[in-house]
């Protein structure tokens, strides 16, 4: 299992995480690509050691490379692809309702917070 | 035996493409998902008879063996959770096709083939046999969801389709890593041979594996603490896809759990899984009390009922793992019908908010008795389907002496029937400040969708009728869960 690629799954997990704690949407998205990106290192390095493309008669499949997890990666990239279009989308939406992206509380919380006759914060882009 | 696990799977799916190429034609759009849906719905009939005449069966999709391709599995859990799930959506579809036309339904150009994308891809996250095809499952039902959640683009559904979207998106690519783990740590993702290999593994590798799987399946089923993304999203939407994702999506996080779980003997996450347990019944019903509006109560009742299917899953005894069987077949039809009537009463008062509406059961009396059949058997009463599988959760806990879990389960209990006393009272006693202004709707269409939730109505009372015979299914589906050899069996048969 190579350092390298353990560092990288690490490093985009951690800035993915932090990215996807911010309230616009635009923010959240980015974090997902990145988490996507490590989660198929992940798969990627969960195959075991690197080795030939594995096609069938280019190489013996005591060299070759696991073809299982790049099948499951490969999958999880259209998906992700898929996701993050509609996100987009999404935050589009958003934008031309309330002319920005931002994430908001839910119902609950604010009725709870109405309700405790807590200062009323309209930043939150209402 | 494989046309009909593919039909259940396929069929679905060929009525959405169909359905989206007649889009000008609603009623052949409209025949055509009925179509697909009722194939989907009458093959799990005859898996679920095939199964019991002649025991579980797998399949090899495209003819690769089960360690590299797709294995659709049938045992007894499968197939009988799967003629519930898909006779609901057919029903469900039914109500839809009567409530489009008003202005409180779904838009019909997209609902229809989404709801057979949704199906698809419920069929495959029962059937399937590997954790990566379950993770594609999931995918398909969830994107299905979000779509069917915002496409309407109002303002309440954006912002709470985005919590939605976000917590879902947050659960899934946990879902993906999980599965980089649990490739690395036995190499292989299929569950038949992760039941053989899980257990070998040393005992921090596999209670980290069972404890990610808890957190991914714990928020898509809505578990304390990951359920808020619910009741925030839920009530938003048109009335028929609330009540698909309440019976549906929540109990496929929970059906994966008693998948997963039972298959790779996480025995050890027992006593954590009834914490999470006790505290989702009680912080769910308590949230119900709180709300005002018929579909915020029921959508936090989703997340109360599924701390009684965690617990007893988290007994990780066969009584337990029986009545957490049980409970998931008893609720999935009961918690659609009662949104399904929340969309008749919001059909006939214009409303669903209870201080605004009142005096139901002298004007409609049929929508009264349609509610207060489903409200009780939720709360548990006798001879509904809720006290069947009710007692046969709480009958477990009290074997294991696990005698705070029942004592949550009973006070959870009350608090349900409370605050289905609150809805009765509030919508269907008393009297109105202000005259109804029903939705304007066909009188076919008002009956259509009347039928559909009659017919719902009476699928939860035929699941009451046959509470011993279902006992007794699900009793044997919970053997062969715990028994660790016997899925491997099947999918190497």
């Amino acid at each position: 299992m190579s350092i390298s690629l353990l560092a990288a799954i690490g490093g985009l997990t951690s800035v993915g995480i932090y990215l996807i704690t911010a309230r616009s949407l635009s923010r959240i998205i980015l974090g997902f690509s990145l988490l996507g990106h490590a989660a198929v290192l992940a798969l990627l390095t969960a195959g075991g050691p690197p080795g030939a493309a594995p096609i069938a008669d280019q190489t013996t499949p005591e060299a070759a490379a696991n073809p299982v997890p790049q099948a499951l990666a490969l999958t999880a990239i259209v998906i992700s692809f898929g996701l993050t279009l509609y996100l987009l989308a999404l935050a589009r939406r958003q934008h031309v309702l309330s002319g920005d992206d931002k994430v908001e509380d839910d119902v609950e919380d604010r009725r709870i917070a109405r309700l405790a006759d807590a200062p009323d914060d309209n930043g939150t882009g209402r | 035996m494989d046309l009909l696990l593919s039909t259940t799977i396929v069929g679905p799916l060929i009525a959405a493409g169909l359905g989206l190429a007649l889009r000008s034609h609603p009623r052949a759009r409209d025949i055509v998902t009925l179509i697909g849906l009722a194939a989907a719905a009458l093959s799990s009939f005859a898996i679920l008879r095939s199964v019991n005449l002649n025991g579980a069966q797998a399949m090899n999709v495209g003819g690769w063996s089960p360690e590299v391709g797709v294995v659709l599995v049938a045992d007894r859990l499968a197939s009988l959770v799967l003629p519930v799930a898909l006779s609901i959506i057919f029903v469900v579809e039914l109500f839809a096709i009567g409530q489009r036309r008003t202005a409180w339904g779904a838009n019909p150009e997209l609902a229809g083939p989404l709801l057979g994308v949704l199906t698809a891809g419920v069929s495959l996250a029962i059937l399937t046999g590997d954790l990566f095809t379950l993770f594609v499952a999931f995918e398909l039902i969830l994107v299905s969801s979000y779509v069917l959640l915002t496409h309407q683009g109002q303002r309440a559904q954006i912002r709470s389709g985005m919590t939605y979207v976000v917590m879902n998106l947050l659960a899934s690519t946990l879902f993906l890593l999980g599965l980089a783990f649990v490739y690395a740590a036995t190499g292989t993702i299929n569950l038949a041979l992760l039941a053989e290999r899980i257990p070998e593994l040393d005992l921090g590798v596999r209670l980290g594996i069972g404890s990610w799987f808890f957190v991914v399946f714990g928020t898509k089923a809505a578990v304390f603490p990951l359920f808020s993304w619910l009741p925030d999203s839920y009530p938003t939407a048109p009335t028929t896809i609330t009540a698909v994702f309440a019976g549906l999506l929540t109990k496929i996080g929970i059906y994966a759990m008693i998948r997963f779980h039972t298959l790779t003997g996480m025995d050890e996450l027992g006593p954590i899984m009834l914490v999470a347990a006790g505290a989702t019944m009680i912080i769910g019903a308590l949230g119900a009390l709180a709300q005002s509006d018929v579909k915020r109560i029921l959508s936090f009742h989703v997340i109360s009922q599924i701390g009684y299917m965690l617990m007893g899953l988290g007994l990780f005894s066969a009584a337990g793992t029986t009545g957490a069987i049980l409970f998931l077949i008893h609720h999935m039809p009961v918690k659609t019908v009662l949104f399904l009537v929340g969309g008749l009463i919001e059909n006939n008062e214009g409303t669903s908010s209870l201080d605004r509406s009142g005096g139901l059961a002298a004007r409609r009396p049929l929508i009264a008795v349609l509610f207060a059949i489903p409200a009780m058997s939720l709360a548990g009463l006798p001879p509904f389907s809720g006290f069947v599988a009710k007692l046969a959760v709480v009958a477990a806990g009290v074997d294991q002496g696990e005698a705070a879990m029942v004592a949550v389960a009973l006070v959870a209990g009350a608090l349900t029937l409370l605050s289905m006393a609150k809805i009765w009272v509030g919508v269907f006693w008393g009297t109105r400040c202000e005259a109804p202004r029903p939705v304007p709707t066909a009188i076919s269409n008002r009956r259509l969708m009347t039928t559909a939730t009659g017919l719902a109505v009476a699928g939860t009372l035929t699941i009451s009728f046959f509470a011993g015979s279902l006992f007794e299914l699900s009793q044997r589906a919970a053997e062969d869960l715990r028994d660790p050899g016997h899925y491997a069996r099947v999918v190497d048969s």
